[in-house]
């Protein structure tokens, strides 16, 4: 289990996990979870479009994704959001559709991008992975704190001249250069799953932000390492586990904290009865 | 002129017996969806309707597992992803797009091991193309009065109850005070959405179910004024869309790479783009589409 091969699948899902907890934290924070769904798909088509024109993959990943980022913030300034969203899905999955079925390797080709193939990761893969995840980190670090005040509060951030806009398209980007190496390795429907189930989770626990991150990086690295073994074990697709894991700490970190609401909702009601006596 | 028409609607369209069912299924999804999508715009919902598309893809995979009629599969995943939103809450703002998505990414890893499962079990390699992008020109005949009665059920719900609908979509609090069972109204149109949804999910593929439902809506939101037009306008733009895309797609059977054809989902999504972009030129610095939504 941790020979040669292997030993990149683990080096390379723990990168992705950890880059997966600190944007998924903004995205849950934002509720940019749909964002955070299509992004990668844009990403699907690149990297169908790349292989179609013999053309470097990298390269399709990064100009679909960057470009489905940049339509998402454009095209949200005039319409509703949701709506420039879910246009802006469609319209670059039905460029994969013709991209997938004009092209010749078309059936496994589909599902490895879409489910990932991250037993099949060389040495050669996990170097851009690492640099292009140390510059998305990198970047949320430098934007940390107006990133955090324009998306817990919005109108706050406006009023100490933090540019909601500026730091909506800034987000998203991080987003695709996050999304374009991880693509190729855990697929588009698997980094979203990443991205949302631990951040999710991790938000139910606590609401102090930092704290939070950290939380959100460590569900995803349990979910993906518990993934990799199992999944080594039984031979069943990593995005099953990582999926079903993630909604898992998602339902038990809800579970907590209606638990701890109706403590506290006890205890407010049992205190001036206990001061009264 | 003689020699265009021809060349565009290729001889032989209107005999064929897939393109048929193609045009008669795919008119009644384009009008379910439309009718359905006004609704789904205005309660800003669209991130829901994509992901019951997505749960009831993985219905469809697990139907193809073990050998049932995909229809059934997605129908009942469908309306099972609809209960859970319910569940947990789809009505309110604050947290919804979250759980939608924790949803969308349990179903999508299902949909993974399903899809892995089949190819083990049956060594169909093409199975998660189909179910993921669907195929128009494959409907089995025997699945098109289930899929007919369907799309009228989700258009019934909506159409009765599209004035309560409307006045709790755009203001939950007099809808309440006027006595509106709010949330029972909420339930029932998401019922309608999962059957709307699961339905063009099989027909033009789960992923791109969405441009049908968001797109002619979200147009008909920006040209047409109030709800009954919006509705009608946001219908007759889905089918105009549809049955285009199934032209092209017939023709591309004579485009390059010879002899297989663009797939009918990328015309339909391409024709419903052109459409809502083309909503833009006309009554700019007006925007219908923000009058009908709630503040958000």
């Amino acid at each position: 289990m941790f020979t040669g091969l292997m030993m990149n699948t683990w080096i390379a899902a723990t990168i992705v996990a950890v880059i997966a907890g600190v944007v998924g934290f903004f995205a849950v924070l934002r509720g940019s979870t749909f964002a955070a769904h299509a992004i990668p798909n844009g990403a699907f088509t690149g990297a169908a479009g790349a292989s179609l024109l013999g053309i470097n993959t990298i390269v399709g990943l990064v100009v679909f994704s960057v470009a489905g980022a940049l339509g998402i913030g454009a095209a949200g300034r005039r319409a509703r959001h949701d709506v420039a969203t879910a246009l802006a899905l469609v319209m670059m999955l039905g460029l994969g559709a013709l991209f997938v079925s004009v092209s010749t390797e078309y059936a496994q080709e589909t599902y490895s991008l879409l489910f990932g193939e991250v037993f099949g990761v060389s040495a050669a893969e996990v170097l851009p992975i690492a640099c292009l995840g140390a510059v998305s980190i990198a970047a949320i670090i430098v934007l940390f704190r107006p990133l955090l005040l324009s998306s817990a509060m919005p109108e706050v951030a406006e009023a100490r001249g933090v540019r909601a806009r500026r730091m909506e398209i800034s987000f998203l980007l991080i987003m695709a250069l996050a999304t374009s190496m991880t693509v190729p390795v855990v697929g588009a429907l698997l980094m979203f799953s990443l991205m949302i189930g631990p951040a999710a989770a991790a938000r139910s626990f606590t609401s102090r932000p930092g704290l939070a991150m950290t939380l959100s990086v460590a569900f995803g690295l349990v979910t993906v390492w518990t993934g990799i073994v199992v999944s080594y074990e039984t031979n069943w697709p990593l995005g099953f586990f990582v999926g079903v894991m993630g909604a898992a700490f998602y339902l038990f970190g809800r579970a907590w904290a209606a638990v701890r609401r109706t403590r506290a909702v006890r205890a407010d009601l049992a205190a001036p009865v206990g001061a009264a006596a | 002129m003689g020699h265009f028409l021809t060349y565009v609607f290729e001889p032989g369209l209107l005999a064929s017996g897939p393109v048929r069912v193609a045009a008669l299924v795919g008119g009644i999804v384009a009008i379910t969806s439309g009718v359905v999508g006004v609704f789904t715009v205005t309660r800003g919902q669209s991130f829901a309707g994509h992901s019951l598309a997505d749960v009831a893809a993985t219905g469809g995979s697990g139907a193809f597992l073990v050998g049932l009629n995909q229809f059934w599969g997605f129908l009942a995943f469908g309306i099972g992803g609809a209960a859970f939103l319910e569940m947990i809450g789809v009505q309110r703002r604050r947290g919804r797009d979250v759980a939608t998505g924790v949803l969308l990414g349990a179903a999508l890893g299902v949909a993974a091991l399903f899809l892995y499962l089949g190819s083990v079990t049956t060594s169909t390699t093409g199975a998660s193309f189909t179910v993921l992008f669907g195929s128009m020109f494959v409907i089995s005949t025997s699945t098109v009065p289930a899929l007919i009665a369907s799309g009228l059920i989700a258009l019934a719900i909506v159409i009765t109850l599209s004035r309560v609908l409307l006045l709790s979509s755009l203001s939950p609090d007099i809808a309440a005070i006027r006595g509106v069972p709010v949330r029972a109204v909420g339930a029932a149109y998401l019922i309608a959405l999962a059957v709307s949804v699961s339905l063009s999910a099989m027909v033009i593929g789960a992923v791109l179910s969405t441009a049908l439902l968001i797109g002619p809506a979200a147009t008909a939101l920006r040209v047409a004024k109030g709800p009954v037009r919006a509705m009608a306008t946001a219908a007759v733009t889905g089918v105009i869309a549809t049955w285009l895309g199934i032209i092209l797609a017939y023709d591309s059977y004579y485009w390059p790479p010879h002899g297989r054809g663009w797939p009918v989902s990328f015309f339909v999504v391409g024709f419903v783009a052109v459409f809502y972009l083309l909503s833009y030129l006309r009554v700019p610095g007006r925007s219908r589409e923000r009058a009908c939504s709630p503040a958000s």
